[in-house]
């Protein structure tokens, strides 16, 4: 079995051993294997070209953007996704502006180990993804299955934009595969994960599970959710939402970030003006609460929407 | 070091001390088009920096990378950009390399090794930092990268991070600070608090180089063994130059602020000023053949910018507005 974890692994694998330009940079990930091994053995069977960064993120993403420049294709690993606000600069000013700026783009893949996790705590457990989709230039990617993890870093590394990997550590161990496919839908392609026909929830990353889980609890209900993993969020897959919506009726959107602004803001904007019509109530949204993320397990669990917060807000969409 | 310094000759001065004069005629020009009200952003001028400038971009080769600040136009002009780039990219012709997308001092062509700054001051050190290892990655050897700060830009997380992280690789990375004296208003006894700039260097483990920013034979030599000593393996290198910025941070500012102490100081004195008297003084050319070279520099940067100004602006109608490279990724939502 393959873990969510070690499909990226793979996909770092692969993509050093099919592409002469790929090299990886990061804190702790040379013979050391990164801090959540995602770089296990790569510096020994790439030597050279799995190097170790000294703890200074605005230099390992300056430094990406120069290789880039020069050719290569650098994947670089923040050691947790909330380090790299210490790398924002370089990730929104110089990477996300150079191609609009001077027609020459900027192939890099920034991974962030995101989300939370049990005893995680403030400052290693944030979702990050919408503050990087707000500043144009940046392609934005949450892949939430083992298949999606390895598919779309190894699209992510020929992509000719800089590419935010948002890859969550809530499933790295747990979520488990028999194999690894060889196809996949192109990142910028929602997916349904399941089908229904009351209502849709609209989530990505983590919250795919939880919501997954909440639309296995209304079928005992009676009620078929039908759930779109969003995949990227930037770009978004409107028209899969809008074609959901239109089966459904009903809207709710679910993420683990914060609620100001967001993900789940910009689905419930889009479809609003895009899809009023095909709205049968009032669509709705759960975020993480607006505090940062706490350490204890027992307030962490309340702080992050669950399977069972999403489906009593499913009961709620649904009037039940 | 493998290889003996060759000392900076008559031949090698000229031809820094013609770029310079260039530099500060178009400037010139270039200060006249903004208090004209014709150009479209600020305008930011190195007067008084064009020795050390010169000094960097002119002793680069064909396939180094060099990443110039505000105030290089001398560098910039010497590694290959051109008055007629400069001209357009400050008056937003749309043939100008950033096609009126970015302005005045953000200007580049990356794909010629010819970096285009962001504002923020120190994001340069560490990409060509990356471009270096990328090059190492590849195979090539010999190859050098430059790039400029002031000191205020040493003040930043980037320069530290991005001078510390080249250190630990070793990679052959030139990074010139220019002691101007002054971060915008902001006077060096409130940007550090070491006794010199340079002292900074043993610190990251690179090398040292002073260098006299009034003095072009001095930038020319001390550049030429700095960049030496990285081309040879001698990893980053700090050259640090102390001088004067002589006008304002841009054509907005006044410099009301500026100590008077320092403009008779020894950072006070005029780089082209005393370049042209040694000229002279060593009998290379008389002051006659110096001004005629002036006058030929400004009937080219006026007509350049006489052509400039009839070429066409960017059209909104016509950008493809498309920050990623990807048309499929264009954000549909986006104001039409």
């Amino acid at each position: 079995m393959i873990t969510y974890l070690e499909a990226i692994r793979l996909a770092q694998q692969k993509a050093l051993a099919t592409d002469s330009r790929v090299f990886l940079y990061g804190q702790d990930i040379g013979s050391f294997g990164g801090a959540f091994k995602a770089t296990k053995n790569l510096s020994a069977e790439f030597p050279g070209r799995v190097l170790d960064a000294p703890l200074s993120e605005d230099a390992i993403v300056g430094m990406a953007i120069g290789a880039a420049i020069e050719g290569a294709r650098p994947i670089v690993e923040m050691q947790f996704a909330d380090f790299s606000t210490c790398g924002l600069n370089q990730i929104v000013n110089h990477a996300a502006t150079l191609f609009y700026r001077t027609s020459v783009p900027c192939p890099i893949v920034v991974r962030l180990p995101s989300g939370g996790t049990s005893g995680g705590g403030p400052f290693h457990s944030q979702s990050l993804e919408a503050i990087y989709a707000h500043w144009p230039g940046l392609v934005v990617v949450t892949p939430a299955t083992v298949e999606d993890a390895y598919t779309m870093l190894l699209e992510a590394v020929n992509i000719d934009d800089p590419v935010i990997f948002c890859e969550h550590k809530f499933l790295y161990y747990h979520l488990k595969a028999d194999s690894l496919p060889e196809t996949a839908l192109p990142i910028g392609k929602a997916r349904i994960a399941r089908a229904g026909r009351d209502a849709t929830i609209v989530t990505h990353g983590a919250m795919l599970h939880e919501s997954l889980a909440a639309a296995q609890e209304l079928l005992e209900d009676g009620y078929e959710i039908e759930v779109v993993d969003l995949r990227s969020v930037k770009p978004l897959d409107t028209d899969t939402i809008l074609a959901s919506v239109a089966r459904t009726g009903r809207l709710l959107c679910v993420s683990e970030e914060w609620p100001w602004g967001g993900v789940t803001a910009e689905v419930l904007a889009r479809i609003s003006t895009e899809g009023f019509g095909l709205l049968d109530a009032a669509p709705m949204r759960i975020n993480a609460k607006d505090t940062p993320v706490p350490y204890h397990p027992d307030l962490w669990a309340a702080h992050r929407p669950t399977a069972s917060t999403i489906a009593a807000a499913a009961r709620r969409l649904l009037h039940i | 070091m493998s290889k003996k310094i060759a000392p900076v000759t008559q031949s090698d001065f000229i031809k820094a001390y013609r770029v310079m004069l260039t530099s500060r005629v178009l400037e010139e020009k270039l200060a006249g088009l903004y208090r004209a009200g014709m150009i479209k952003g600020g305008v930011f001028l190195g007067r008084g920096q064009e020795a050390l400038s010169v000094s960097v971009g002119i002793q680069l080769r064909r396939g180094d990378i060099f990443a110039p600040l505000i105030r290089d136009q001398a560098g910039r002009l010497a590694f290959g950009d051109t008055v007629l780039d400069t001209l357009r990219t400050y008056l937003g012709s749309q043939l100008g390399s950033m096609r009126g997308r970015d302005g005045n001092i953000h200007r580049g062509r990356p794909r010629e090794g010819y970096y285009a700054m962001i504002s923020h001051l120190g994001a340069m050190i560490p990409s060509v930092a990356g471009a270096l290892l990328a090059r190492r990655l590849k195979g090539e050897q010999g190859v050098v990268g430059a790039t400029c700060i002031g000191d205020g830009g040493t003040s930043t997380g980037a320069f530290h991070e991005g001078l510390n992280a080249a250190a630990v690789d070793k990679l052959p990375l030139i990074v010139v600070v220019a002691n101007n004296q002054y971060a915008y208003s902001t006077p060096n006894s409130r940007q550090y608090a070491c006794s010199d700039l340079l002292d900074k260097a043993a610190g990251y483990g690179v090398g040292a180089h002073k260098a006299d920013g009034t003095s072009l034979m001095d930038c020319l030599q001390t550049l030429r063994n700095a960049i030496h000593a990285a081309r040879e393996g001698g990893g980053p290198q700090l050259v640090v130059a102390d001088l004067l910025r002589l006008v304002g941070h841009g054509e907005h500012d006044d410099f009301a602020y500026l100590d008077p102490k320092l403009k008779k100081s020894a950072v006070g004195s005029d780089c082209l000023l005393l370049a042209e008297k040694h000229i002279t003084d060593q009998g290379w050319h008389t002051a006659d053949e110096v001004a005629a070279w002036k006058r030929e520099t400004e009937s080219e940067v006026n007509a350049t910018a006489d052509r400039v100004r009839r070429e066409p602006s960017p059209d909104p109608s016509e950008d493809d507005w498309a920050a990623l490279s990807r048309p499929e990724y264009r954000e549909q939502y986006a104001a039409s």
